[in-house]
């Protein structure tokens, strides 16, 4: 066992997948001599060498694209896109092609690529370094959408992502990349995409959250009078979203609040909602809350915490819910 | 310091057989033998049989949009031909026919695609190419991965990846050249240069008098061939793959050629360009050259002509009889897929799309069924 941070965790995964299987490279912007610009690559090229930890031309859709290539001709790309507001001239090539390769070819031609994306606000970073867009690619078919919030899942998630066959989408909350340590085995084990976890057990309602909003829920439920008993699940996998994990809580508390960064309109909040809508509805003592970032563009960071959902909203939403 | 000349370039031009079917014999040594000429004029005369029966088929509400690839045989085969089947890569655009089916693609594939078949972009086992590329100048980009690879494996493989001349303004394009050259992959880029893209010519899709020389932006090769000389293609690609596979470096080849017929079935190309354009370009047909340099040697003549045309017939008319008569895709089909193993709502949205109007069991959202 280890002592370590989120970043860590994922240097470790990538360390050890890389041990493990010779196809997978590692390739980006600055993520070989320099490690990466949160040094989550860090040390891979001295071990691994300069051929499989690429720093690539400053190109998001020829890291994407050529990873693409990489992934179809039998590798297993890792690529890292150094912010999610970078994502931008990627998205052709994640969307349109490596997406739809294993459908409009039937099988013939398929993209296991992982791409790591730091994600979210939070960390005072200049603009179009703190946005929150899983729910853009949740909604494409053919992808997997990741965002694992713990160092323990974020290793194990990482390895269950190289190892996928398919194109998954692996966003790290950037805000919480130091914010605490935990023991990470040092062997490699897996934590299964597509399965949500209860961080907190309750009977009165349930949270779900995701990210770095994982951590405020845990603050607001501190702030909580001790009577108030909330099941917070950290979803961990956007999609295919655990379904079965939320509508069992749900029936059990017939109360849900959903927190997330990213605006609220179709935020996958609303995906979430609606799932509840359609598994619980009987048993749906109030309507279901989002407490999401505004429908506005994410300000600069003088303001980014009054555009974050903190902790007193998470706990007003939890108040506000609790009373309907 | 004075000032001082710090990069000079010159692009080269290669034609072998001119429009007349007259044949530069230096040029031409240890390029193609007489059998593989009659080879590739008879693949390419069926190639335009089967161009010309896909237009049926749309224009008879058989098959959907489709674009014609008639007038750039010479390029595709040629290229094509060049590379080694089995072993090179083909990424091909959608004007590529010759060149796929060289390598091994089913007939009937290309007809599937345009009839909205997906089953029309599997590639078999052992084919080496993507299917056709819809998007303009995205694929490229998965060339220079695929070769890229190759040089992490160390194989002795290279890729071709083929676009027309306003892929070049995509910056798909540019990534790739820039990613194909910093990686050393062995990629070679072959622009058919048509000169239209769908109703917007050259000289308004670029400031710059050659595609072959934005080649030289990234380091890479460069030679304008003309495209509708079966000899000059193949003579270029194929020192352009030795090259890239030894680890010599990217080639651009821009092979000049002519789109003949309209940019789709859904285009009506007498809106924008000159019918006297496309009379000259006619004239340069490499089908006709082909066939003038053959019976200029004597190894071919009339009667092996209507052979080799009643042969394309058949061979066609199978090729349609295949691609219609397959069995019809299932709803099923749609879903199957999305990922190597289903998720569950995928799995309910499939077995129950057809009876449920929300695609799940009425009964769970505790609707009176």
């Amino acid at each position: 066992m280890a002592n370590l941070f989120i970043v860590q965790a994922i240097n470790l995964a990538l360390a050890q997948e890389m041990e493990a299987d010779d196809r997978v490279v590692v390739l980006g912007e600055d993520v070989g001599k320099n490690g990466g610009v949160f040094r989550a690559t860090e040390g891979l090229q001295a071990r691994f060498g300069d051929e499989r930890v690429v720093d690539t031309p400053l190109a998001e859709s020829g890291i994407m694209g050529t990873s693409v290539g990489l992934a179809m001709a039998g590798m297993r790309p890792v690529p890292e896109i150094q912010f999610e507001g970078f994502l931008g001239p990627a998205y052709d090539q994640l969307v349109n092609h490596a997406a739809r390769f294993r459908t409009r070819t039937r099988g013939s031609i398929t993209i296991p690529l992982t791409v790591r994306v730091p994600v979210g606000g939070g960390i005072h970073a200049p603009e179009l370094h703190s946005d929150s867009p899983e729910a853009i690619y949740a909604h494409h078919p053919g992808l997997k959408v990741v965002m694992p919030t713990t160092p323990y899942d974020a290793k194990g998630m990482l390895i269950s992502a190289i190892r996928d066959p398919d194109p998954v989408v692996f966003f790290e909350p950037k805000r919480v990349y130091r914010a605490f340590r935990e023991e990470v085995p040092e062997d490699e084990y897996t934590v299964p995409i597509g399965k949500a976890k209860v961080v907190n057990e309750g009977s009165d309602i349930t949270v779900v959250t995701w990210g770095a909003t994982v951590f405020e829920c845990l603050k607001a439920l501190d702030e909580l009078p001790e009577d108030v008993s909330v099941e917070l699940i950290d979803l961990r996998t956007i999609y295919p979203v655990d379904v079965d994990t939320i509508a069992e809580s749900v029936e059990k508390t017939g109360r849900a609040v959903i927190v997330h960064e990213a605006p609220k309109t179709c935020g996958f909040g609303a995906e979430v909602a609606t799932l509840i809508q359609e598994r619980c509805f009987l048993h749906l003592e109030a309507p279901v809350q989002r407490v999401a970032g505004f429908d506005t563009v994410m300000p600069y960071y003088k303001l980014e915490l009054d555009y974050l959902p903190d902790a007193d909203r998470i706990g007003k939403g939890i108040t506000e819910c609790l009373s309907y | 310091m004075p000032k001082q000349v710090v990069y000079e370039a010159k692009i080269e031009y290669l034609q072998i057989l001119d429009e007349n079917g007259k044949l530069d014999e230096e040029l031409a040594q240890d390029t193609l033998t007489d059998e593989q000429v009659v080879f590739l004029y008879e693949h390419m005369v069926t190639c335009r049989h089967y161009d010309e029966i896909a237009f049926k088929l749309q224009r008879s509400g058989r098959m959907g949009t489709y674009p014609q690839n008639k007038g750039q045989e010479a390029a595709a085969a040629g290229s094509g031909f060049a590379a080694r089947k089995g072993q090179d890569f083909l990424v091909p655009c959608y004007r590529e026919n010759a060149a796929l089916f060289l390598h091994g693609l089913p007939m009937q594939n290309i007809l599937l695609h345009w009839m909205g078949d997906e089953r029309g972009n599997l590639i078999p086992e052992g084919v080496r190419q993507t299917p056709i590329a819809i998007p303009i100048g995205t694929q490229m980009l998965h060339a220079a991965g695929i070769a890229w690879a190759y040089k992490i494996r160390k194989e002795d493989k290279a890729v071709i990846t083929y676009f027309g001349d306003g892929a070049t303004s995509e910056g798909d394009f540019h990534e790739a050249m820039n990613f194909a050259t910093v990686m050393n992959a062995p990629c070679v880029f072959f622009c058919q240069n048509n000169q239209w893209a769908i109703s917007v010519p050259r000289e308004i899709q670029m400031a710059s008098e050659t595609v072959a020389q934005k080649a030289l932006a990234y380091g890479a090769q460069c030679i304008q061939v003309d495209g509708n000389d079966l000899f000059a293609v193949y003579k270029a690609t194929r020192e352009a793959l030795e090259r890239a596979r030894g680890g010599g470096g990217v080639t651009l080849i821009e092979a000049m050629t002519y789109r003949l017929g309209d940019h789709t079935t859904a285009d009506d190309a007498r809106r924008y360009r000159d019918e006297k354009e496309v009379e000259a370009w006619k004239a340069r047909d490499p089908l006709i050259r082909t066939r003038k340099y053959l019976e200029a040697r004597g190894l071919w003549d009339d009667d092996k002509q209507s052979k080799l045309e009643a042969k394309a017939k058949a061979v066609v008319s199978e090729v349609v009889k295949a691609a219609e008569g397959i069995e019809a895709p299932t709803f099923e089909d749609i879903f199957d897929h999305t990922f190597a193993e289903l998720p569950d709502e995928l799995v309910r949205q499939r077995d129950t799309g057809r009876t449920s109007s929300i695609g799940q069991h009425p009964e769970q959202a505790g609707l009176r069924v």
